[in-house]
């Protein structure tokens, strides 16, 4: 018997009115998919998350979410208030909307926030306020947020964007163990560098799928030029895919790496 | 001491007290939403265009609630109307459509008096305006604020905080905010003769400000603004009697002068508080257990 997948588009076209934002975009997630649409600022990666959370209808196309997938979304850090009065604990509670009118806490869901920040490594930090984490601890906030729903499936809007090199690869990491514990993920960003060594599949957009694959075979240079707009070099490292800007001739006449 | 309670001999005084009180504490609560979402101007707003809605409603002779609630409503759906026009912002058309119905309602008061409430009243606040049926309107609409607020807490603070999260996560934040709104409604015209039209807003955002410099949890904010609101109508009622001044003018100054000795004492810690940790680099390793 073959099981549907988590969530399916099929030759989806978006038009907000003012010209194409995606064209015939064909995309499969199945159980403990682990992606990353990488593209360029502008190339309709937030809009195919939008897709797939189901918070926008296609202008062609189908959208399919297998009956009674929990997703849960993890927004860019940039885009929340982090003056907002709410300590962790409270952040992490308010994905649980349903079941409960009381405004506190019942001793079972305290006891779940406890132990999904524990799990994240940040459980000494529940009635801290949101400002005084780290740019690390604030992604792992939100993801305890995410997984306090339960879901099958996980969507992330640039989870690497505007940490350092170590956050980066601390996120990454844990998306891998969370990817290993069964939850699919997607996630979009437009920074290459660490995602060929994360994730095991990448889709390059740039309004319509230029390339869709494992990053050894996604990650060449013609496809990054296509995807970019600009050329690509690749290099490989400990088998790894390291994509670095090409020499250019520098103003002076001499050339440097940009 | 008995200078200080000689006037809760009158009745007038009493209720007005009550109202202050009450209106306070109402607008303490709607408050926090309203400051933490950044829609101040649009309680400002409101009030003001809720005042053309007073001015028709006391001459025609319809139920003041009603008149003035259509009036805001109406309003409402205007600003809507010329906000979706192309080059017109949300915030020019709230200046447009509010100060317009402002301005009709000062016109149809100068022509043709009101029948009810003084002009002065109406825009400053008296505690002579209070009758004992805005006591209970006002108690209607403090218990169902209360109720909206307690309820859909977490909706309500999810909305807030983070509304395309609270989208996916299946709050229903249209109906939400809708929600919201018509509380932020009821509540303005709950106060606006007590407090005065063109006060209303201040006792909306001092109260939530002076809160939030004094913690960083949603929970206590709510109920220290509260708190904080309803001080400030008891304390400013009191001070209006003795002075002889407006109702909603004392009530204003009290809640800024509770503002200022915050801030002089140091409340904008909180706020503007940029924690070392906020730009530290976490370098514990984590997996996940």
């Amino acid at each position: 018997m073959t099981v549907d997948p988590l969530a399916e588009l099929e030759r989806v076209d978006v038009d907000y009115g003012s010209g194409p934002v995606l064209e015939r975009v064909s995309l499969t997630v199945e159980d403990g998919h682990f992606s990353g649409i990488v593209g360029p600022s502008g190339s309709g990666k937030t809009t195919l998350l939008r897709l797939l959370m189901r918070k926008l209808r296609p202008t062609r196309g189908t959208v399919r979410l297998r009956a009674g997938t929990a997703v849960a979304y993890v927004p860019q850090l940039e885009t929340v208030n982090w003056d907002f009065p709410v300590t962790v604990r409270e952040c992490v509670l308010m994905s649980r909307t349903a079941g409960r009118v009381l405004p506190w806490p019942s001793r079972e869901e305290r006891r779940e926030v406890a132990g999904v920040l524990d799990r994240l490594g940040i459980g000494d930090l529940a009635d801290r306020h949101i400002r005084e984490l780290s740019g690390g601890q604030q992604q792992r906030m939100f993801l305890a947020r995410a997984l306090i729903r339960r879901p099958r499936l996980m969507l992330l809007d640039e989870p690497t964007s505007g940490v350092d090199v170590s956050t980066r690869h601390e996120v990454l990491h844990l998306l891998d163990e969370l990817n290993a514990d069964g939850i699919a993920i997607v996630l979009t960003t437009h920074d290459l560098n660490g995602m060929a060594a994360h994730l095991p599949h990448l889709v390059c957009l740039r309004r319509r799928v230029v390339a869709s694959g494992p990053p050894a075979q996604v990650l060449v240079p013609s496809v990054l030029e296509e995807t970019f707009g600009a050329r690509l070099e690749v290099l490989q490292h400990l088998g790894i895919p390291v994509v670095v800007d090409e020499y250019a001739p520098h103003p002076m006449g001499q050339e440097v790496a940009r | 001491m008995s200078r200080l309670l000689a006037p809760f001999q009158f009745e007038f005084f009493v209720n007005g007290l009550t109202a202050a009180t009450l209106a306070g504490a109402l607008c303490g609560l709607v408050g926090v939403y309203i400051v933490l979402r950044g829609m101040s101007y649009i309680g400002h707003g409101l009030s003001h265009a809720i005042f053309g809605g007073f001015a028709a409603s006391t001459l025609v002779g319809v139920n003041f609630f009603l008149g003035a609630g259509l009036w805001g409503l109406a309003s409402a759906l205007a600003i809507n109307a010329v906000a979706r026009r192309r080059r017109i912002g949300a915030d020019a058309a709230i200046g447009v459509v509010t100060t317009a119905s402002f301005a009709l309602g000062v016109a149809l008061l100068s022509k043709l008096g009101s029948r009810g409430p003084s002009f002065d009243a109406a825009l400053f606040g008296s505690i002579l305006g209070v009758s004992r049926g805005q006591i209970v309107a006002l108690v209607a609409v403090t218990v169902f604020a209360c109720l909206v607020v307690f309820t859909r807490y977490r909706a309500l603070l999810f909305a807030s905080f983070d509304p395309e999260v609270a989208d996916v996560s299946g709050v229903r934040v249209a109906r939400t905010d809708a929600l919201l709104m018509l509380v932020l409604s009821m509540a303005i015209l709950a106060t606006l003769t007590v407090i005065g039209v063109t006060l209303v807003a201040a006792t909306l955002v001092i109260p939530a400000v002076v809160a939030r410099m004094l913690t960083d949890s949603f929970g206590r904010m709510l109920g220290l603004s509260t708190a904080i609101g309803a001080a400030c109508g008891f304390v400013g009622m009191n001070a209006s009697y003795h002075l002889d001044v407006p109702s909603g003018t004392m009530i204003v100054l009290t809640g800024a002068a509770v503002f200022v000795a915050t801030l002089s004492l140091g409340g904008t810690r909180r706020l503007g508080r940029v924690s070392s940790a906020a730009r530290r680099i976490d370098p514990a390793p984590v997996t996940v257990r």
